[in-house]
C-alpha cells in the first residue's frame, strides 16, 4: 500500500509541475487539479475528480503536506463484539487506536476526507448476532461488520450479506491482500464458493498436556499419540497411577455451547474421516459409524472407566473450572486451540495464568482414529475456525468501504493487531514474520504442523442448529445414556432440522 | 378524563402494538436469518400444530408448573405470608430490618444475581456447601429445586410487603375480640385475617404467578440444563428466537403462555369471587 | 392450685418454645435471604476472586481494574436516566391512568385490564424483539434514550396500572365530590387531592419501575448500539475474555458498584416517602 501511495504521489507531482507551469488565464475559473496530489497553497480551490464525480477540490494539510482533496466527509462505521476494557478488548484497542487514525491519515493523504466511527459491543455471541441481524434486516447499521464465519451462511440467505463482486465489483480480486491468504482460510468467509469478506485471525486444535504427571505415569514427556487408543491408554496409565488428577479433559455438553463442538466433537469426527456436512454430497452426518466412534470416545472417557470429570462438562463454569484445574497441574491431557496456550495459561496475560506454562505444558497433534483414518486420509487432525468482517450491502460509499476494509488487512495493520502478542493471523507473510520473530515454541509448533492439515465448519444457515444437537449428543453420554441411544436421537433431531433427506446415515 | 389521552396513546404504542405484532408473528414461519429471513410466508396454524406436536414443549410446560407451583405458590406467596404474619405484631426495629434484607434480594440486578447464585450453590466451596459442610453441585443434583429455591429468594419481597400491608389493615378490634374469646392463633389467622385479606391474596397470586410463569433469570443460572431439566417456557422460547432465530415458533409459544396465564387468571378470579 | 400451676407451667413453656421458635425461624430467615448477599460484600475486595466464598487477600485492584474501563462510570450514569426516567414515565401515566380506570366503571374492565398485563408479559419476552425494534426504526427511536425509556415504561405500566388502582380505590371518594362542587377540575383534583393520598403508592411504583429498568438486559440491548449510550446491565456482559469466561476480578468491583446505587434510591424514597404497601391498598 505504501509503494502504491508512493507511485501515486509521484504522478501526482509531475502532473501538478505541469499545471503549475500551465498560464493561468482567467483568474476567475478554477484551476484544474487532480485529487490527492500535492498543492502549493492552502485553502486553494481546484476542479478535479473524486469518485467518479466531478468537483470543487480544496488545497489541504494531511501529515505535513498539502494534498488537493476532495471536503467531503465520508462517514464510515465499524460494528464488531469487541469493547475497551471487556470482551475482545485488544481488537477494539486496534480499531479504535490504530486503525482509524492510520486510516484517516492515510486517506487523507490521497486526498479524501473520512470520519470512522467504531461501535463497540461486549455482550455474548448469540446477543450480538441478533442485534447485526435486526440492524442488516433494517437496512440500517455499521458499513463493517464483524462476523464469526459460521454465520455468512445464514446472513447470505437472508439477503443481509452480499458477496464482494457484487458490492465492490469485479476489481476487489486485486487487492494484493488475497495472494497472502490460504484458500482454506478465505473459505471462512465465503459461501457456496463465493467471497462476502475477508477472514481476521484464524487457530489450530491440538492436545495439550501436563509434562509432570506424565513423568509420574511413566509415559514420555515428548508424547504424540498416533490413534485415539493411545489417548486412552495414556489416560488410564495416568488414573491408575496418581489421584486426584482429572486424567483427560475433552469438552462435552451444551454448556460449554461451540466449546464442545470445536475443541473435541468436530476434531474427532474429522479424525475418523467424516464431515459433520459433507460438501461433495451435500449431506449431514447422521447416526454415521463417524458420529458413533465419537460417542463412543466419550463413553470411554466418561463412562465407567471415568477418565473425565463429568461435573464439568454439566455446569456452567465448567470449562473455567478445566482450565483452572489445569493450571493448577492437575490434568493430564485437554484439547484446546492455541488460545489455550496464548490466552488462558499465559504466565503474564492468562485467565489461569500458570507459571510454569513453558516447562510444564507439553503438545501433541490430534490423531486421528488409527493412522491414515482422518479427512483426505490424514493421520493427524484439527479443526479451525475465526470470523471476519464483511460489508454492509446498505453502504452509502462502497469503494471507500472496501478501501478501509483492505487498510484494516494490510501487512503492517494486521501485525499492529497482533500487537506484540503471538497469535495466528490470516495472512501468512504475518506469520511467517511472527513465527521467526518470536521464538514461541507452541504458536510455532501449530503453524508448521497443524495448519496445513486443518478443516473448517460448513458456513451453512443449519450449522449452529446441527452444532447444538450434537453437543446435546455428548452431554447425554456424560449423562450415562448409550452410544446407539445419543446417536439414534441425534440423527432424529437432526433430520427435524435439515429434512430426513439431506442426512446420511452408515 | 381528557388527561387520559396521552396515557391511551403510548399504551396503544408501547404495548398493544407491539403484543398484538408478537401475535401475529406466531401465525408466520418468520425466523431472523436464512431464507425464511429473505420472504417470510403466513402459515396460519401450523407453528401451532409444531410445538403442539414437540415433547419438549411439554416437557417445558410441566417444569414450568413445578416452578410456579414452588417457587411463587409455596415459595412466594406462603413464606411471604408466613413472614408478614410472623412479623406483623412484632417492634418496627426487627421488622424492618427483615424487609430490607429481604428487599434487597429484590433489588440487586439480575445479571449480578447470577454471579451470586453460582458462588452460592457452587459445589467447590460454594456458600451453601461450606455452611452445611457438602460437595454438592446443586446445579447439577438438584436442578428444579435450585431455581425453585432463587426464585424464592428473589421474588419474596412483593409478598412479605402486600400481606404486611393487608394484615396491618385487620382492624385491630376484631383481633382483640378473638383474643379475648381464647381464639387460637391458628383460628384467628383462618376466620378473621384471610378472610379480610383475600382481596390482597387475589391481586398477589396473579401477579406473581404471571411474573413467575415470564421469567428468564433461571436462564442465567442454569442455562436451562443440565439435559434440559430447568428448560421452563421463557429459556424455551429463548432458545427459540435467540438461538434458532426462529421467530414464528417463539411467537407462537409466547401466544400460548399468554393463553394459559389467561385460563389460570380466570380461575383464580372465579374462586376469589365465589368466597 | 396444682392444677393451676401447672397450666400456668404449661402456659409459659409453650411461651418460652414460642419465642425460640420464634428467634430461630428469624434467624433462618435472615440467614437465607443474607448468605447468597455475601459474594458481593467479599469478592470485590480479594485479589483473585472466584465464584465461591472465601475471606479475601484483600486489595483494592478489582476497582482499579475496573476504573480502567473507559465505559464503566458512564454506564451507571446512562442507567441512572434509564431508571429515573422510566419511574417517572411510569407514575405519570399511570396514576392518571389507574385513576381514571377506578373512577369509572366499564363492563369488561378488569378483564380489559388484565389483557394489558398479559400483552405486557408478551412485550417484555424475547419473542417480542423483533417488532419492538422494528416500531422503534419507524418512529426513529434506535440509540435514543427516549426509545428505552418509551418501551420499558410500556412494558412496565399494566402491572403499575394494577397495582395502583388498589391504592387510588381506597382513596375516599368525598374529597373528591367536594372539590368538584366548589369547581375543581379533574387534573385539579388528581393533583390536588388523590396524588397526595396515594404518595406512598407512588412510592412503592417508582421504586418498582426504577428496579426493573436499572437491571433490564433486553430493551437496552435491541435499541441502543453506540457504547457510550448503553447502561451498566449491558456492560456487564462485556466483561468476558475471548474464550467466553468471565473477568472475575472487573466483574467483582462492578457488580459491586452496578449495586449500590438502587440500593441508595431505595434506601431515600424509603425515609422520605415511605416504601410500604400501607394499609391503602383493597384487591
Amino acid at each position: 500500500m505504501q509503494t502504491l501511495n508512493r507511485k501515486v504521489f509521484g504522478v501526482g507531482l509531475v502532473a501538478a509541475l505541469f499545471l503549475a507551469v500551465l498560464p493561468v488565464s482567467n483568474a476567475a475559473t478554477a484551476a484544474a487539479a487532480a485529487l490527492g496530489t500535492s498543492c502549493k497553497k492552502e485553502n486553494a480551490t481546484g476542479k478535479g475528480t473524486s469518485l467518479g464525480k466531478t468537483l470543487t477540490l480544496t488545497c489541504k494539510k494531511a501529515s505535513g503536506q498539502l494534498v488537493w482533496t476532495d471536503t467531503r466527509v465520508i462517514k464510515l462505521s465499524v460494528i464488531a463484539n469487541a469493547i475497551k476494557g471487556g470482551k475482545n478488548s485488544s481488537n477494539a484497542i486496534w480499531l479504535q487506536d490504530y486503525v482509524i487514525p492510520n486510516y484517516t491519515a492515510d486517506a487523507a493523504l490521497r486526498g479524501y476526507t473520512v470520519s470512522v466511527k467504531f461501535t463497540g459491543q461486549g455482550v455474548a455471541d448469540e446477543a450480538y448476532k441478533s442485534g447485526i441481524a435486526l440492524d442488516l434486516k433494517a437496512k440500517t447499521g455499521a458499513d463493517i461488520m464483524n462476523i464469526d464465519g459460521i454465520w455468512v451462511g445464514e446472513f447470505a440467505d437472508a439477503g443481509y450479506i452480499q458477496p464482494l463482486s457484487k458490492i465492490v465489483g469485479s476489481s476487489f480480486t486485486k487487492w494484493e491482500g488475497w495472494s497472502q491468504i490460504n484458500t482454506a482460510v478465505q473459505d471462512l468467509m465465503s459461501y457456496n464458493g463465493t467471497r462476502y469478506g475477508i477472514p481476521q485471525g484464524t487457530d489450530g486444535r491440538i492436545l495439550y498436556f501436563n509434562k509432570k504427571i506424565f513423568a509420574a505415569a511413566g509415559l514420555p514427556t515428548d508424547w504424540q499419540p498416533n490413534s485415539w487408543a493411545d489417548i486412552l491408554a495414556a489416560a488410564k496409565k495416568i488414573k491408575d497411577t496418581q489421584s486426584g488428577v482429572t486424567p483427560l479433559q475433552i469438552n462435552a455438553g451444551t454448556q460449554m455451547g461451540e466449546a464442545t463442538t470445536m475443541q473435541a466433537a468436530l476434531p474427532l469426527l474429522v479424525g475418523t474421516g467424516e464431515r459433520i456436512y459433507d460438501p461433495a454430497t451435500k449431506k449431514w452426518a447422521g447416526n454415521t459409524s463417524g458420529i458413533r466412534k465419537v460417542l463412543q470416545f466419550y463413553s470411554d472417557v466418561y463412562g465407567s472407566k471415568e477418565y473425565g470429570n463429568s461435573t464439568w462438562q454439566l455446569t456452567a463454569t465448567g470449562r473455567d473450572d478445566s482450565f483452572q484445574s489445569f493450571a493448577d497441574g492437575k490434568v493430564g491431557i485437554l484439547g484446546e486451540g492455541d488460545y489455550g496456550w496464548r490466552g488462558v495459561w499465559n504466565p503474564s496475560s492468562g485467565n489461569h495464568k500458570m507459571a510454569t506454562r513453558n516447562t510444564d505444558i507439553g503438545f501433541a497433534k490430534i490423531p486421528a482414529y488409527t493412522p491414515g483414518a482422518g479427512i483426505r486420509g490424514q493421520n493427524f487432525v484439527s479443526m479451525s475456525g475465526g470470523g471476519g468482517y464483511v460489508l454492509n450491502p446498505g453502504t452509502k460509499n462502497a469503494a471507500m468501504t472496501w478501501d478501509l476494509l483492505t487498510f484494516m488487512n494490510n501487512r503492517e495493520s494486521i501485525q499492529a493487531s497482533l500487537n506484540g502478542s503471538v497469535k495466528i493471523s490470516q495472512r501468512n507473510d504475518v506469520n511467517n514474520y511472527i513465527t521467526s520473530a518470536n521464538a514461541d515454541t507452541c504458536i510455532d509448533f501449530i503453524v508448521k504442523n497443524v495448519m496445513p492439515l486443518t478443516a473448517y465448519r460448513p458456513g451453512l444457515a443449519l450449522y449452529p442448529a446441527v452444532s447444538t444437537e450434537f453437543q446435546k449428543a455428548t452431554e447425554a453420554i456424560v449423562n450415562g445414556k448409550s452410544v446407539a441411544e445419543a446417536a439414534a436421537a441425534y440423527e432424529t433431531a437432526v433430520k427435524g432440522l435439515v429434512g430426513a433427506g439431506n442426512v446420511k446415515s452408515s | 378524563m381528557l388527561f387520559l389521552f396521552p396515557s391511551a396513546i403510548f399504551i396503544t404504542i408501547f404495548l398493544i402494538i407491539p403484543a398484538v405484532w408478537t401475535l401475529y408473528l406466531g401465525l408466520t414461519n418468520y425466523s431472523l436469518t436464512g431464507l425464511a429471513a429473505a420472504n417470510p410466508k403466513f402459515v396460519g396454524l401450523q407453528n401451532y400444530a409444531t410445538v403442539l406436536k414437540d415433547p419438549e414443549f411439554y416437557n417445558s410446560f410441566k417444569l414450568t408448573i413445578i416452578f410456579v407451583i414452588g417457587s411463587a405458590i409455596i415459595g412466594q406467596a406462603l413464606l411471604g405470608f408466613i413472614i408478614a404474619w410472623t412479623f406483623s405484631d412484632k417492634p418496627g426495629k426487627l421488622r424492618s430490618f427483615v424487609e430490607v434484607i429481604i428487599i434487597l434480594a429484590w433489588m440487586v440486578p439480575s445479571s449480578v444475581v447470577t454471579f451470586l447464585w453460582s458462588a452460592f450453590l457452587n459445589g467447590q466451596n460454594g456458600t451453601l456447601n461450606k455452611i452445611i459442610g457438602g460437595q454438592t453441585e446443586w446445579l447439577i443434583t438438584h436442578p428444579m429445586l435450585s431455581i425453585i429455591v432463587f426464585n424464592s429468594w428473589r421474588g419474596a419481597a412483593f409478598s412479605v410487603l402486600l400481606f404486611g400491608a393487608a394484615i396491618a389493615a385487620v382492624p385491630k378490634s376484631h383481633l382483640e375480640v378473638a383474643r379475648i374469646a381464647g381464639a387460637s392463633k391458628y383460628r384467628q389467622l383462618r376466620d378473621i385475617i384471610v378472610p379480610a385479606s383475600r382481596g390482597h391474596i387475589l391481586t398477589n397470586l396473579l401477579l406473581i404467578s404471571l411474573w413467575s410463569f415470564n421469567l428468564f433469570t433461571p436462564y442465567l443460572l442454569t442455562g436451562g440444563g443440565p439435559g434440559g431439566k430447568t428448560e421452563i417456557l421463557p429459556i424455551f422460547v429463548y432458545e427459540k428466537a435467540l438461538r434458532y432465530f426462529n421467530f414464528g415458533i417463539a411467537s407462537a409459544i409466547a401466544t400460548i403462555m399468554l393463553l394459559i396465564n389467561f385460563v389460570f387468571a380466570l380461575i383464580v378470579i372465579r374462586r376469589g369471587k365465589q368466597k | 392450685m396444682t392444677k393451676t400451676r401447672k397450666r400456668k407451667q404449661k402456659w409459659t413453656l409453650k411461651r418460652t418454645g414460642g419465642r425460640a421458635s420464634f428467634w430461630m425461624f428469624t434467624f433462618l430467615i435472615i440467614a437465607f435471604f443474607s448468605t447468597p448477599l455475601l459474594w458481593l460484600v467479599f469478592a470485590p475486595f480479594d485479589l483473585t476472586p472466584r465464584l465461591n466464598i472465601k475471606l479475601p487477600t484483600l486489595s483494592f485492584n478489582n476497582f482499579h481494574e475496573m476504573s480502567q474501563n473507559p465505559y464503566a462510570i458512564h454506564s451507571l450514569l446512562n442507567s441512572l436516566l434509564f431508571s429515573v426516567g422510566t419511574g417517572l414515565l411510569v407514575i405519570c401515566v399511570g396514576a392518571p391512568a389507574s385513576y381514571a380506570l377506578s373512577r369509572v366503571k366499564f363492563v369488561g374492565r378488569d378483564l380489559f385490564l388484565y389483557i394489558l398485563l398479559l400483552f405486557s408479559s408478551v412485550v417484555t419476552g424475547t419473542a417480542a424483539m423483533v417488532p419492538i425494534f422494528l416500531l422503534c426504526l419507524n418512529l426513529g427511536l434506535i440509540n435514543t434514550f427516549y426509545g428505552v425509556i418509551l418501551v420499558m415504561g410500556g412494558g412496565l405500566l399494566p402491572a403499575a396500572i394494577f397495582i395502583l388502582k388498589d391504592f387510588t380505590d381506597s382513596t375516599p371518594k368525598s374529597y373528591e365530590e367536594s372539590a368538584r362542587i366548589f369547581g375543581a377540575s379533574s387534573f385539579q383534583i388528581l393533583r390536588n387531592i388523590v396524588v397526595p393520598i396515594i404518595r406512598p403508592g407512588l412510592a412503592v411504583i417508582f421504586v418498582w419501575a426504577f428496579v426493573g429498568a436499572w437491571g433490564d438486559f433486553l430493551v437496552p440491548f435491541i435499541l441502543i448500539r453506540a457504547p457510550e449510550r448503553s447502561p451498566a446491565a449491558v456492560l456487564m456482559y462485556s466483561f468476558y475474555t475471548e474464550g467466553g469466561q468471565a473477568m472475575l476480578t472487573t466483574l467483582a468491583a462492578f457488580a459491586l458498584l452496578y449495586t449500590v446505587p438502587v440500593i441508595v434510591m431505595y434506601l431515600y424514597v424509603n425515609k422520605r416517602y415511605g416504601f410500604r404497601f400501607y394499609g391503602g391498598i383493597k384487591g
